[in-house]
């Protein structure tokens, strides 16, 4: 029997006021796979991931995490079962230091387990060494790798992540990788990003989703993870 | 000479502490939630009209403040929960609602408890510097206001509640996809907002005669120091009560306390004309 999914969601609909964004997305996802939502511009995959994590209500459809219907929570309530959420454009506190960003993503998972800054130092050297420096004056990549920091800290089972690559130069996108790949192989940790940029879906996924007029309209097999497959899809 | 100087001081730190007292609170509303409260002369009132009850109960004065303070962080945190909640992101509700409170407060008072109430005495005799004299209880005040500004330092700089706090105020939506609950830290922050109110007017009871309309006489410094600072009473709150009560004393000084009242608006007018954001967004755009 295949063990349970970490991230199961049914027929997914939401809307901006009165326009339908969302018209049915199917997502499965399974313990500590890496996979890609993929597709062109406007066609839903933010509004997908923002109300995965809750800040966005889903007008129909479900939600579960680890077996639990999680669609009328919220993203606190969210949060605290252990999924860590990484926006399009990070949003760091920008005037706080990078170690009071960090303590507040110790609630991931509830607060009950240890922090995990030394790790998150570890993948991150550049945040140690910036501890005391206010985010909001930090480039691009540094704020990249502080967000995805402030998430690993409190231990996240599911990772949501939100263009990972838009703005950062490509050297940190490749570190940013690296240490994505680490956090699965060494925590286990499910991931579930969105990306535009070919070469870091390439690098990272190891299967897909592809989204269409807010829904999802095929699967990315990890065959189809390859430079035609998904341009193929990217450039429908 | 010593006598002048301390004098000149000795003003300087009573309208500079009765500046923080009285804005402390709802600058930590304003900031957190951008609830523009305008129940907080009223939350002022409760803390004097409870310190005044509790006292005359057989309290002793410390004791009796606490309570006053208490009482006042105690109702805030009911009404945040009860009035204010339901308006999240709707700034003029909320300040159409506080201010229907305020009328609430200003009347019910008078009607249950009546025009006056029975006074508490300054306490801790004068001292004399110089050939002037000069309140004991005045100098307290000033150190209550230093002790306030150093709670709210403490407060927001260095605990969790402080983070939470300060990440919900920079970007509530991301604070809580972080796990932080929205509700729980707004509904803490109007306690302690209102609970410092109740303080502003527990500390000030035995300096003045109790009326249910009192929370005006210090409705509109709290205001202009809160408009002055701008939204963050961490970086704003101090220099604007410093900056206010250095130009309100040397008006006061020389040209006695109507033009005094008269150059502190001034003033206020002057400085949110060159700093729109106030103190602090000033400080915050330096930074950045």
């Amino acid at each position: 029997m295949p063990a349970e999914p970490v991230l199961e969601v049914k027929g997914l609909m939401s809307s901006y006021g009165a326009t339908p964004i969302l018209t049915g997305v199917d997502l499965s996802i399974g313990e500590g796979e890496i996979v890609a939502l993929v597709g062109r511009n406007g066609v839903g995959k933010s509004t997908t991931m923002r109300c995965l994590i809750g800040l966005l209500r889903a007008s129909g459809g479900t939600i579960h995490y680890r077996g639990q219907d999680v669609t009328r929570m919220s993203a606190d309530e969210r949060a605290r079962l252990g999924i860590g959420y990484i926006p399009q454009g990070r949003d760091v506190f920008p005037r706080m230091t990078v170690e009071e960003n960090l303590q507040v993503g110790e609630l991931i998972g509830g607060g009950r387990q240890r922090s995990r800054m030394d790790l998150v130092f570890q993948y991150f050297p550049i945040l140690k060494e910036r501890r005391k420096q206010v985010a909001g004056t930090m480039s691009g990549g540094q704020q990249q790798q502080l967000a995805i920091g402030r998430v690993l800290v409190g231990g996240p089972a599911l990772i949501l992540l939100d263009e990972p690559s838009e703005g950062v130069q490509p050297s940190i996108v490749q570190l940013i990788c690296r240490v994505l790949r680490s956090i699965r192989d060494d925590l286990n940790t499910t991931i579930l990003f969105v990306e535009q940029n070919l070469d870091t879906i390439l690098s990272l996924a190891e299967r897909g989703y592809v989204m269409e007029k807010g829904r999802v309209v095929a699967r990315l097999e990890p065959r189809d993870v390859s430079q035609e497959g998904v341009r193929r899809h990217l450039l429908l | 000479m010593m006598g002048n100087l301390f004098s000149y001081f000795y003003q300087f730190a009573d309208v500079f502490s009765f500046l923080v007292l009285s804005a402390a609170g709802l600058a930590i509303i304003f900031g957190m939630m951008g609830v523009i409260n305008m129940a907080h002369g009223e939350f002022i009132m409760c803390g004097v009209y409870v310190t005044a009850a509790t006292f005359h109960a057989g309290l002793p004065l410390p004791l009796a403040q606490a309570c006053g303070t208490l009482v006042a962080a105690l109702i805030g945190m009911v009404l945040e929960v009860v009035l204010i909640r339901p308006l999240y992101n709707r700034p003029l509700d909320s300040l159409l609602v506080t201010w229907g409170l305020s009328l609430v407060a200003t009347q019910g008072t008078l009607v249950l408890v009546g025009s006056t109430f029975p006074g508490i005495g300054t306490p801790g005799g004068g001292f004399e510097v110089g050939g002037y004299g000069f309140s004991v209880y005045r100098m307290v005040l000033f150190a209550a206001s230093l002790l306030v500004l150093a709670f709210v330092y403490l407060l927001f700089m260095r605990t969790r509640f402080g983070v939470h706090a300060r990440a919900v105020m920079q970007n509530a939506g991301m604070a809580q996809a972080l796990g932080v609950r929205r509700s729980q830290v707004y509904a803490l922050s109007f306690g302690i907002g209102a609970g410092l109110a109740g303080l502003c007017g527990a500390l000030y009871a035995p300096t003045m005669s109790l009326i249910p309309t009192m929370g005006a006489s210090f409705i509109v410094e709290a205001f202009v120091t809160v408009v002055v600072g701008g939204s963050s009473v961490l970086l704003g709150t101090a220099p604007a009560a410093a900056a206010l009560a250095i130009v309100r004393t040397g008006l006061n000084a020389w040209y006695g306390q109507i033009i005094g009242q008269i150059g502190l608006l001034i003033a206020v007018i002057l400085i949110i004309r060159v700093l729109p954001d106030g103190f602090s967004g000033w400080l915050a755009k330096r930074e950045s």
